[in-house]
């Protein structure tokens, strides 16, 4: 029986989510696994912008905020939170299409100029209005809970394992659409524009439209994890927005591999987890990770995933090649 | 490929998981080491480790060797509320300080009061303790305190029409908002108020737009950085003869020699970590504010800064707390805690209560004034 890539990467993920909840000991695991999946969300986002279309942009964190203070102002004018949410991503992709059609007609570095001023001037906003946005001492989310959420469907739970299991849901639908829309018309002219604009153009692509689509799909991505973030810190600040975030995002993407939904996950587990287990020794943290970064940069360029699995098929080939020899002498 | 993703998982779970054993008093901290909030949070720690180091080689809290469980949060208030988290859940602290920015204690503040542990920030803001929540103290004094102390000294010279020129930036925004507040209250008119960007090289405009302004008195400058420096050699440049205030944000020796001899006859409010050497015989706070200054310069070959006394002060009213409630029961921390009374620290004499998790009055600050390229304190 084969499965199709959707169906089977819902049941990876589906299964770690499972995995991580046996596994953990306690609610500080449950909170880095939280955080493990609203990352992979925010980055299963810049799979579809740099991987399958191959834009990057270094604004993203510009819409993570959006999504998050979304969720954190609309329920202050009596919005429910749920609602704040769908308002935040909806937000994002009116700001998304917008800008979207003038600065995607950049390129490479342009591009990059371009997106990267788009999040300074989100997270200038936030830092700013203060009479809004309490300016950068933040502001405190509330009006809605994980646990309470569960809670009324019959699961009751600590708040940390709630906020893990609802994260750990969102990230999977996210990665299962994100799979399937790579295998749809359209995730085969994104590809095509990754090959070639003009190649693309000539075949009937819509090549605008569709670079706009896919900034636009991204940019609901990056606001949904936000809104996850601020809802399950409860407190949220500028930085969320920050340059330093929208950097991480693309780290994340980069390190685990662009391409696919598992470099996604990869990419953040490794680079949420690991200063974790780094705190033993503070003072490299930085080091590792940089080294880490240039490592995989100079060995592996497509990023451990795609790497790791052209290793291992080339292992299998090679067996296949030996066994055929001796069968054949 | 699921495999290689499983076992690089589950190995930094093991490494993760990789447990202290429970022998000794656990005390957990969580402060911007680095980051743009570095200047502050790097003292702080230091002055934590050097706290520890002492009271260890003295053997430790009724007879049990003290841990300080220490991590760098960068400011970022996600970090911060993981390794909360962390502290509270891994490391079994009985008791956390930290929070070197309001917005990292602010998305810790909720963790204490679920888990029952006791907490202080080292943060500014006054929204960390009003509304006052059950395990969260603070030691820092507020934005507020120090516009009412300005604004005491200035009817105590029998003025009342204030000018104001305030920075844009984080300090400068906050404490120009607490002093409008609290200006009426305090019996002071804001007669002018002009504000001027982090970055700027000259605020001669605004100074001439306060001077001409009709019955102006006095001069105050809420800001933080190099402001306020360009703002005092402005001011001397203009030749205004009118008293001028700057703000406890640039209460160092480093702002002195950036504003050289304009800086003569400011005064601002100050913890008396600035003038060991000129307080009281009898003053409270002077046996601390000594040994403060003379521990550090002996570890770390420096002066203290204000932030690393706000980490002091925070560290001793936990040990105090823990030598007379014993360290098992956190909740009993937080009580012993809660009746600190009359603590003198080196940022002021702190007495805690149910309705007040900051402890200090205005006697915390001390009124300075610059005088011969050193600080004075105003009698």
């Amino acid at each position: 029986m084969t499965l199709g890539p959707g169906t089977r990467t819902f049941l990876v993920f589906a299964a770690l989510v499972v995995l991580g909840a046996l596994v953990f000991p306690s609610s500080f695991f449950y909170r880095v696994g939280t955080l493990v999946w609203i990352n992979t969300l925010a980055v299963t986002g810049m799979v579809v912008l740099l991987g399958y279309v191959g834009l990057v942009s270094l604004g993203h964190a510009g819409f993570f905020a959006i999504g998050a203070y979304a969720t954190a102002l609309l329920p202050q004018y009596g919005v429910p939170s749920g609602l704040a949410m769908l308002a935040g991503a909806a937000g994002a992709a009116l700001l998304a299409a917008l800008i979207g059609r003038p600065i995607l007609k950049l390129s490479g570095y342009y591009l990059a100029i371009a997106t990267l001023g788009l999040g300074m001037l989100i997270w200038m906003v936030l830092s700013k209005e203060a009479w809004l946005t309490g300016g950068p001492d933040g502001m405190t989310v509330t009006g809605f809970s994980a646990r309470n959420l569960l809670k009324s469907v019959g699961i009751t739970l600590k708040t940390a394992e709630a906020w893990y299991w609802l994260c750990g849901a969102v990230a999977t639908l996210g990665a299962v659409l994100a799979v399937n829309l790579g295998q749809s018309s359209a995730g085969r002219a994104f590809r095509a524009i990754h090959d070639s604009d003009v190649a693309a153009a000539s075949l009937g692509v819509d090549v605008a439209r569709a670079k706009s689509a896919a900034f636009v799909i991204s940019a609901v991505y990056a606001a949904v994890a936000g809104a996850l973030l601020a809802l399950a810190n409860g407190y949220i600040t500028p930085d969320a927005g920050g340059f330093m975030h929208s950097v991480e995002l693309v780290t994340m993407a980069v390190l685990g591999g662009a391409a696919s939904v598992y470099g996604a996950l990869v990419g953040a587990l490794i680079l949420t987890a690991l200063p974790q287990v780094l705190t033993v020794f503070a003072e490299y943290e930085h080091m590792v990770l940089g080294a880490i970064m240039v490592g995989t940069m100079i060995a592996m360029r497509r990023g451990l995933v795609p790497a790791l699995a052209g290793l291992l098929a080339r292992r299998r080939a090679a067996r296949r090649a030996g066994r055929l020899a001796r069968r054949v002498s | 490929m699921t495999s290689a993703k499983l076992g690089a998982g589950l190995s930094a779970l093991a490494l993760l998981a990789a447990l202290p054993a429970a022998a000794e008093i656990r005390i957990g901290a969580s402060l911007a080491v680095t980051g743009p909030a570095a200047f502050l949070g790097d003292p702080e720690a230091k002055t934590l480790e050097m706290l520890v180091e002492a009271v260890n080689a003295e053997g430790g809290v009724n007879g049990e060797p003290l841990k300080l469980v220490l991590y760098d949060d960068g400011g970022d208030p996600n970090k911060a509320r993981t390794f909360a988290t962390r502290l509270i859940e891994e490391d079994e602290v009985v008791a956390v300080i930290g929070g070197t920015s309001t917005g990292a204690t602010m998305a810790m503040s909720p963790l204490f009061g679920e888990y029952e542990i006791p907490f202080i920030s080292l943060a500014g803001a006054v929204v960390i303790i009003d509304p006052v929540q059950d395990y969260v103290f603070k030691t820092p004094h507020t934005d507020r305190m120090a516009c009412e102390k300005i604004f005491a000294d200035i009817t105590g010279r029998g003025l009342t029409k204030v000018g104001m020129i305030s920075g844009t930036g984080g300090f400068g925004k906050s404490m120009r908002e607490q002093c409008l507040d609290v200006a009426e209250a305090s019996g002071v008119e804001i007669v002018a108020d002009e504000t001027y960007g982090p970055n700027d090289a000259d605020m001669t405009p605004q100074l001439t737009n306060i001077a001409n302004t009709a019955g102006v008195e006095a001069v105050v400058n809420p800001g933080f950085g190099q402001g306020p420096a360009v703002v005092t050699r402005n001011f001397a440049q203009l030749g205004l003869e009118l008293p001028f205030y700057q703000s406890h944000g640039v209460a160092s020796d480093s702002f002195i020699e950036l504003a050289g001899p304009a800086a003569e006859g400011v005064r601002l409010p100050a913890t008396p970590l600035l003038i060991p050497g000129q307080l009281a015989d009898d003053d409270p706070q002077k046996q601390p504010v000594t040994d403060y200054i003379a521990a550090y310069e002996a570890k770390y070959g420096d002066t203290p800064s204000t932030f690393g006394g706000y980490a002091y002060d925070a560290f001793n009213i936990v040990i105090a707390a823990i030598e007379s409630a014993g360290a098992d029961d956190p909740a009993a921390i937080r009580d012993a805690i809660e009746a600190t009374s009359g603590y003198a620290g080196v940022t002021g004499v702190y007495s805690f209560s149910p309705e007040d998790h900051l402890g200090l009055d205005l006697t915390a600050f001390r009124m300075l004034e610059i005088r011969d390229g050193g600080w004075a304190p105003v009698e």
